[in-house]
């Protein structure tokens, strides 16, 4: 694993180029010997991986490997045991996922987490949650200040909606859309906050090739026309291979593989996993 | 033909957004308002303020407030009727302590107090959820007519333990005491509805209320998204605890006039505010009026038409009353969990289409 090496040496701040020609930037996000245990069950055991800035990174692994605790450390639900995580540059505090949230955090989740009661479009401004500074006064009076702002970011929503083509569904309560719709959805409320870093858990998880093939083309739009740095957990290899620019590879709580896809495809530590060994 | 939304364009993100974007709704609404505010007052008579009006006025400021935090915050809360005693003796101390001060702004105080005493009690939401927390409330409930009853400063020593309103006025006219004209109570409540549901309304189409719905259906991607669940469940139970804390204030200083803790606001007013949400419909603010409306008409309408019409015995009505309340509430929970106030957006789509079925 000679890349891998290679890569844990790269500096911080420099960009490099992959081998598919696009340059990503520094390093934005470091986990720094992460350990997670659940009592006596170790989810997450001494994973230092990094993310680098504009790049689509991806964690795979079988199942039960640890890629959703993973993404859990990232967003702030679980507190890791040991081990650090950096970001900008910066050791971030034991954190509440709203706190991460205002750090630019955003995350979409392998069973969808929509709020089934208000419409698609409500739904979406929750994304923007963060941004609305006026006070509970001047919302109840609304005229002014609050309607002003909320007209403001109803604008930024719209872009959102014609972006990823829902807008027909607007006004539609997020209860009645179907499975496909629904993880559109998601992805634009995570969108509507103007996320440095998003975090996509199984995007693509239970789609049919063309919905896979819509989100497979929206996820490289969003990182393309916004920069936004994308992680993402997927069990379609195929999806996986071609669009992030590395991977890490888990299983069994620990780090086989970080790389390229090229490099982790030829890795024999993930092949073992994916496949099997023969014992003998 | 009249109920129509096509070619009625939105060309500002603040006509699209408006209460009523249809034009008949909207049309309904300023008439309903008009004659609210210029008819009624001219024609109300002492019955129907008493057995009608003010009853449903009141009940609906605490059924807007309760649907705060049950309908829109998904907190569910038993203790409305000891949160409306907060309201009640908050105005009567500040009627009798500031005299000179106009009850309206008594009556505003009042839901202040209350407000930060419904902060109080929403502490151990936050860690605790659904029928615990109901059950957390319940002691709210208690405890607070407990404290009413047994603490002599609340009702400043009078020997009967009650309180009772004295008689105070606006501009001159008198809102409470028994001198006060039907019409004067009824706009003194009518203002206070009428500024409550506009605020509620507000406060739920804005960033406020998409945080309480969004820790409401789903608490987990609320807080990933950056909603403080401390600061929502708080700020629900807080502004929720404003608006119970006015009607009780209503209640007892213009409808009653004078109250006995226990019997008015015990646990059977905490159920009669939750069931006129849940008929009404959670999270709606026509929800709020509907079941407010719906909760003071019925037993009127079946004591007319029973022991007026058919000669019943009173005692005799009254229990059909419990047993019809009782089924519509079973009805509606299996029918339509989300009330009167759902059947009628049901109504409104298909009156929309109307005459065609598709």
């Amino acid at each position: 694993m000679t890349s891998q090496t290679a890569q844990e040496t790269t500096q911080d701040t420099d960009s490099f180029v992959t081998p598919d020609g696009r340059t990503i930037g520094g390093v934005i996000m470091e986990m720094k010997n992460i350990t997670l245990r659940f009592g006596g069950v170790v989810a997450i055991q001494d994973i230092s991986f990094d993310i680098r800035e504009g790049e689509i990174r991806a964690i795979i692994g079988p199942n039960g490997a640890g890629k959703s605790s993973m993404l859990n450390v990232i967003s702030g639900f679980y507190v890791p045991q040991d081990g650090e995580v950096w970001y900008h540059g910066a050791r971030r505090p034991r954190m509440r996922p709203y706190q991460v949230a205002e750090q630019g955090i955003a995350r979409t989740f392998q069973n969808i987490a929509l709020f089934d009661g208000m419409s698609v479009l409500d739904n979406i401004m929750t994304g923007r949650l963060t941004m609305m500074k006026s006070n509970m006064l001047q919302q109840a009076l609304w005229f002014g200040k609050a309607e002003r702002e909320e007209n403001a970011h109803r604008e930024q929503v719209e872009k959102v909606i014609d972006f990823l083509e829902i807008q027909n569904i607007r006004k539609t309560p997020v209860g009645r859309l179907p499975y496909g719709l629904k993880k559109r959805v998601e992805l634009a409320r995570a969108l509507a906050a103007e996320p440095k870093l998003l975090l996509l858990d199984e995007p693509m998880a239970g789609m049919n090739v063309e919905e896979k093939e819509d989100m497979s083309r929206f996820i490289l739009d969003v990182n393309d026309e916004f920069g936004t740095t994308i992680a993402l957990i997927e069990h379609d290899m195929g999806v996986v291979m071609d669009l992030s620019d590395r991977v890490v590879v888990m299983d069994y709580g620990k780090k086989i593989g970080d790389g390229t896809p090229d490099e982790v495809r030829g890795n024999q530590a993930v092949i073992d996993a994916y496949l099997g060994v023969a014992h003998d | 033909m009249l109920y129509r939304e096509a070619g009625d364009f939105k060309t500002s993100y603040s006509d699209d957004s408006q209460t009523f974007p249809i034009r008949f709704d909207r049309v309904a609404y300023y008439i309903v308002i008009g004659v609210a505010f210029l008819v009624v007052p001219f024609v109300v008579n002492d019955y129907w303020l008493n057995a009608i009006l003010l009853p449903f006025l009141i009940y609906a400021i605490a059924a807007l407030g309760l649907n705060i935090l049950t309908g829109y915050g998904g907190q569910v809360s038993l203790g409305t009727g000891g949160f409306m005693a907060v309201g009640a003796y908050a105005c009567y101390k500040l009627m009798t302590a500031f005299p000179d001060v106009n009850i309206f702004f008594h009556v505003i105080i009042a839901g202040g107090i209350t407000a930060l005493v419904g902060l109080l009690f929403g502490l151990p939401s936050l860690r605790i959820k659904g029928f615990y927390l109901a059950v957390a409330t319940l002691a709210a409930q208690f405890f607070l007519v407990w404290l009413f009853n047994r603490v002599p400063w609340f009702y400043n020593y009078s020997a009967s333990g009650q309180i009772s309103a004295p008689e105070r006025s606006v501009f001159g006219i008198n809102i409470t005491g028994p001198e006060t004209e039907a019409w004067a109570a009824y706009l003194f409540c009518l203002v206070f509805v009428f500024v409550s549901a506009w605020v509620v309304r507000n406060l739920t189409r804005g960033a406020a209320g998409r945080k309480w719905m969004a820790i409401r259906d789903m608490d987990i991607a609320a807080e990933i998204i950056g909603v403080n669940p401390l600061r929502a469940k708080l700020s629900a139970f807080a502004v929720s605890s404003f608006f119970v804390g006015i009607a009780g204030a209503l209640f007892f200083a213009v409808y009653l006039g004078a109250v006995e803790v226990g019997e008015v606001f015990g646990i059977q007013k905490s159920f009669l505010v939750l069931f006129m949400i849940i008929i009404g419909g959670l999270g709606s603010i026509f929800g709020s009026f509907a079941g407010a409306a719906f909760m003071v008409l019925l037993p009127v309408l079946l004591k007319n038409v029973l022991v007026g019409g058919l000669g019943w015995a009173t005692d005799l009505a009254a229990h059909l009353e419990f047993m019809v309340v009782g089924g519509l509430i079973l009805f509606f929970l299996i029918v339509e969990p989300h009330g009167l106030a759902a059947l009628w957006k049901v109504a409104k789509e298909k009156l929309r289409l109307w005459p065609f079925p598709h």
